[in-house]
């Protein structure tokens, strides 16, 4: 009995630290419509912040609380609301999650730099350490009752907040309808910054909670936020209270399984299968029970507006470029290094991986954030089968996978947006916790894959790997194609576009979601199946479907091209890592911050950068200006009159940011287009004329100044020429309405605003 | 006659690239109730939304009290005095009718004096205060938008589709409430697919059909034929 009581205690402590984070989940997602991913990362920054000023910087515990939790965090919530989130509205919610797992690496990037892990921080104490207090006879901690404490508080001030002050009301009032709450001259726009802040605060509380019970480390922090989700489903993503229970239920779960399994009757494995990572599988099992539990979403009537556009592919040009793909890695794999290949293979590998997005997320627009997962069966299906390695065996796990995923859609078929895609990220956890640490599986960590057996041909190079598996992607991209030509595409985007009225059309959506899942898995499966090498269990953990996910959707998950894009960046990325080891650091927070970007361009970067080159076609002056400049800076190299590092520079700030530019510019009026024009010359002078090998002293800063230069002046001279005339008579706040303005205070007026051009 | 209050000229409105309005002009003068009335699909929720800053027009101007304050978000023009009563009820559902009054506070008022001026006019509001908005009768929820618009004191008001889906002993009820608003020297542009309801309390009448200003001029001159004509779309 004491030791129910004492269990039943640390379950509900547990709880309460899971209460304060779910309630931040659930604010910004009633108010804003997205599901923050980063939540629990930000709550680990905040939980490091803290321990920088308490114990390396010595201050004391109410100032570092304060400057953490009242300063930084609410600085940090407006900061991401107002610079990242806000850029999203109208885009889908693929595009809003894959946003917030930009925001996740990003700031795991960040902490990664910044709070290294082999700097030992253990010292993390927890409030009043070693205080106890006897309740009932059973000794609580300090830190514990504190933490009881803060949820209880948390629960009140929300309470409060929410029902007695008008900012609270107008953050309800944002959720039931947003333009009503603009007509009674509210402001949605610092209502969200206002939950952003307040929410970020609650993670970071929660954060700094938790690292008093666990250690101060990195992953355990951002992933108990999972437990988090759980609880915040159970409420429904709105409903405060009922996720508050969660919490404690999930708390209370986690405790009591401890508890027993220590017993002697508690069995060791089921049938055969170890169940060691069955506790921190409770809260996914719980969020996969939550999500089943949900009354199904309702069709959504009516065409979903979204900015992201994409065009049908075209056959000669999708042959052309895979023709091309092909015959390109023929060339270049014949000059490259033994490791360089290895790593190119991996692109090549993240890029089917990233393929088996496109007809599910990109055209079905349905959201799995467990692309891996199937990878990594379809590594075990591979290596198990018999035939080691023919073309039979392929196809075997190809199609066993394939019904795998179908099958894992089947009880997540009734969900969509969101809870689908939790629902993928639990499968997820549940398979790498469950199937991938098993001696059935993955042995003791490595098994391996044999490589493919095409008759009459050995296989056994990297470059051999290498090239089979450009044109694995170039066979299955044209095969991406083909589903985007048939019937099955149009169903596909049907189910995008208007679920509602596909239905009504007669469509079996069930049929279309299940195809599309099995495609997907299928598509995955081979890029594990082609491995044809020793992989281990932790390349297809959860986590690292996250980056893939992320550069899938910024390379375009709507065009085979995003995702060898995609693919081929992650892989680049980690080359990066390894060539310049400078710039460990930057590849760390590399995704991230491209991801940030996302709202500005939701149809990926791939098809920006291509529809402003798309746009050149046929402007032959254009272009001629465009090829001359390029040469310019070609023979100022020969020349030796710039530097390798300013013709590299100069080189990358004339494709990227000068000639994507140059129709805009074209078209802008005339002050708008020489003041563009100005802006960009000025962008060129600079990055030819710094002395870069000396001025800046290593490789990585460069590229960061090279990235600045380009988003200073690219991205400026865009708004230049894009903009139309701004004198924007935007706040009539200083006009009333009940007198005319002379013409005396309109010149003043407009003279104070700086609006006369 | 000082210049108008409120002035459209030549808007154009799209939603994506289909054009719904295609170059309206419209004036109200100080004080002037002005009908706009006109079938189903004509535009009238859609002029409603540029002149309450929540649509932007793709070009043309709307200038308030004299000065053009096309582009303006809406939640400026709302705290500067432009009440707008939108389609539907202009209610929050899910709040209680105290937090509906509530969020009326931004217009720069106190929230008792919002309550008193309510709860005087719509005694069956004050016995509602703690209920959810959503949960009242359509007559209600409509007293409550219209409360908005009477405590508030706004310098223009407009109106859309005040009756849609209630009884004419309501619909009465509440033209007598925008009468008074009126009297009181409001600007008011009440939308209305029906024109016996509005004619009344109108001095003006506009008639919008296919996008565009078919008629306009003084209400009593605005016969049935007219109407009956834009309606069936001759
Ligand atoms: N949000 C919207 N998106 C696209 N089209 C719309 C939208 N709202 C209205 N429309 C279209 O604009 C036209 C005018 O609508 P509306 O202004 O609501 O007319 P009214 O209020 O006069 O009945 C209609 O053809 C309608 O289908
Ligand atoms: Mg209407």
């Amino acid at each position: 009995m004491q030791e129910l009581l004492t269990f039943t205690i640390i379950g509900l402590s547990t709880g309460a630290i899971y209460a304060v984070v779910a309630s931040g989940l659930v604010v910004t997602y009633t108010t804003s419509g997205i599901f923050n991913l980063a939540h629990g990362a930000t709550g680990m920054l905040a939980a490091f912040t803290y321990w920088q000023l308490r114990f390396d910087w010595n201050l004391p515990a109410p100032i570092a609380l304060f400057i953490t939790l009242f300063v930084l965090c609410p600085i940090f919530g407006l900061v991401t609301e107002r610079f990242v989130m806000r850029g999203l509205q109208g885009t889908s919610e693929v595009v809003k999650l894959s946003v917030t797992v930009a925001l996740f690496a990003f700031m795991i990037g960040i902490a990664n730099w910044i709070w290294p892990s082999d700097s030992s921080r253990e010292a993390f104490l927890k409030f009043y350490e070693g205080n106890k207090v006897s309740i009932f006879g059973i000794n609580i901690s300090w830190h514990k009752l504190i933490t009881f404490g803060c949820a209880i508080l948390v629960a009140i001030v929300l309470r409060l907040l929410l029902f007695r002050t008008r900012m609270g009301v107008a953050m309800r009032a944002v959720v039931d309808d947003r333009a009503l709450t603009e007509l009674n001259g509210g402001r949605p726009d610092r209502v969200a910054i206002f939950a952003w802040a307040l929410s970020a605060m609650l993670a970071g509380l929660a954060g700094i909670l938790l690292a008093g019970e666990q250690q101060l480390n990195i992953e355990p922090l951002v992933f108990l936020v999972i437990n988090a989700y759980a609880a915040a489903i159970i409420g429904r993503l709105k409903n405060l209270p009922m996720t508050f229970a969660g919490a404690a239920v999930l708390g209370l779960l986690d405790a009591y399984y401890l508890q027993f399994s220590d017993k002697s009757w508690f069995p060791q494995s089921i049938m055969g299968f170890g169940i060691s990572g069955m506790r921190a599988s409770i809260p996914t099992i719980v969020l996969f029970i939550a999500l089943l539990a949900l009354p199904q979403s309702r069709l959504r009537a009516g065409v979903v507006r979204i900015r992201e556009q994409n065009k049908m592919p075209a056959w000669n040009t999708s042959l052309l470029g895979a023709v091309s793909l092909i015959a390109v890695v023929v060339a270049i794999s014949g000059m490259l290094t033994r490791s360089n290949t290895l790593l190119l293979l991996n692109g090549f590998t993240f890029a089917i991986v990233a393929l088996s997005l496109v007809p599910l997320t990109g055209y079905a627009g349905q959201m799995s954030l467990a692309p891996l997962t199937f990878a990594g069966l379809g590594a075990i299906a591979m290596s198990k089968l018999p035939g080691d390695g023919n073309l039979l065996t392929l196809i075997a796990a190809v199609v066993i996978v394939a019904l795998v995923g179908a099958l894992v859609a089947l009880p997540a078929i009734r969900l969509s947006g969101i809870y689908l895609a939790l629902s993928t990220a639990a499968f997820a956890v549940l398979v790498t916790k469950l199937i991938f640490n098993q001696k059935q599986t993955f042995m003791s960590g490595n098994i391996s894959v044999p490589v493919l057996d095409i008759p009459f041909l050995e296989i056994n190079t990297p470059r051999g790997r290498l090239i089979l598996a450009s044109i694995a992607f170039s066979v299955l991209g044209l095969g991406v194609v083909a589903i985007r030509r048939s019937r099955l595409g149009r169903r596909l985007i049907a189910l995008k576009d208007s679920p509602a009225a596909a239905a009504t059309l007669g469509m079996s959506l069930t049929r279309t979601k299940l195809a599309a899942f099995a495609i997907s898995a299928g598509i995955a499966a081979c890029a594990g199946a082609l491995a044809g090498d020793k992989v281990s269990p932790q390349q297809y953990d959860f986590t690292q479907s996250l980056p893939i996910v992320l550069l899938t959707v910024v390379g375009g998950v709507g065009t085979v091209g995003g995702a060898l894009f995609g693919g081929l960046m992650l892989g680049g990325n980690s080359v990066l890592a390894t060539v310049v080891p400078t710039l460990k650091n930057v590849t760390k927070i590399l995704p991230g911050t491209i991801g940030v970007t996302l709202g500005r361009n939701p149809s990926g970067a791939a098809n920006q950068i291509a529809d402003a080159y798309r746009s050149l076609t046929n402007r032959w002056s254009l272009l001629a200006f465009a090829a001359a400049g390029a040469i310019v800076i070609w023979i100022l190299d020969a020349q030796y009159v710039i530097s390798h590092w300013a013709f590299f520079i100069a080189g990358v700030f004339w494709i990227l940011a000068v000639t994507p530019n140059l129709v805009g510019i074209m078209q802008a009026t005339r002050t708008r287009r020489i003041i563009a024009s100005i802006y960009l010359g000025i962008g060129v002078i600079v990055s030819i004329s710094i002395d870069w090998d000396n001025a800046v002293d290593s490789t990585g800063k460069r590229l960061i100044a090279l990235i600045l230069l380009i988003a200073l002046f690219g991205v400026g001279a865009q708004r230049v020429a894009e903009n139309a005339p701004r004198i924007h008579r935007s706040s009539p706040d200083v006009i009333g309405l009940t007198k005319d303005f002379t013409d005396e205070e309109l010149d003043h007026a407009e003279r104070e605003l700086g609006v006369v051009l | 006659m000082t210049n108008p209050i409120l002035e459209l000229r030549n808007i154009r409105a799209s939603y994506g690239s289909i054009e719904v309005l295609h170059g309206v002009n419209l004036s109200i003068g100080r004080g002037e109730v002005v009908a706009l009335l006109g079938p189903n699909g004509a535009g009238k929720s859609t002029m409603i939304k540029v002149v309450s800053g929540l649509l932007r027009p793709t070009s043309g101007q709307l200038v308030v009290g004299g000065r053009d304050v096309t582009g303006a978000a809406a939640n400026a023009l709302a705290r500067t005095g432009l009440c707008t009563i939108p389609e539907g009820r202009g209610i929050f559902p899910n709040l209680t009718v105290r937090e509906n009054l509530l969020m009326a506070t931004y217009s720069g008022h106190k929230l008792s004096d919002i309550e008193e001026s309510t709860y005087t006019r719509f005694p069956r509001l004050s016995e509602r205060r703690t209920q959810l908005a959503g949960t009242l009768s359509g007559g209600e929820q409509q007293m409550l938008s219209l409360a908005r618009a009477l405590a508030t004191n706004p310098v223009i008001l407009l109106l859309d589709e005040l009756s849609m889906g209630l009884a004419p002993l309501i619909v009465a009820e509440l033209y007598q409430q925008v009468a008074a608003i009126a009297a009181e020297g409001v600007s008011v542009l009440v939308v209305e697919q029906f024109a016996r309801t509005v004619l009344g309390v109108a001095d003006q009448a506009v008639l919008l059909a296919h996008g565009k200003v078919q008629v306009s001029g003084k209400a009593s001159e605005i016969g049935e034929d007219v109407l009956a004509g834009a309606y069936l779309g001759s």
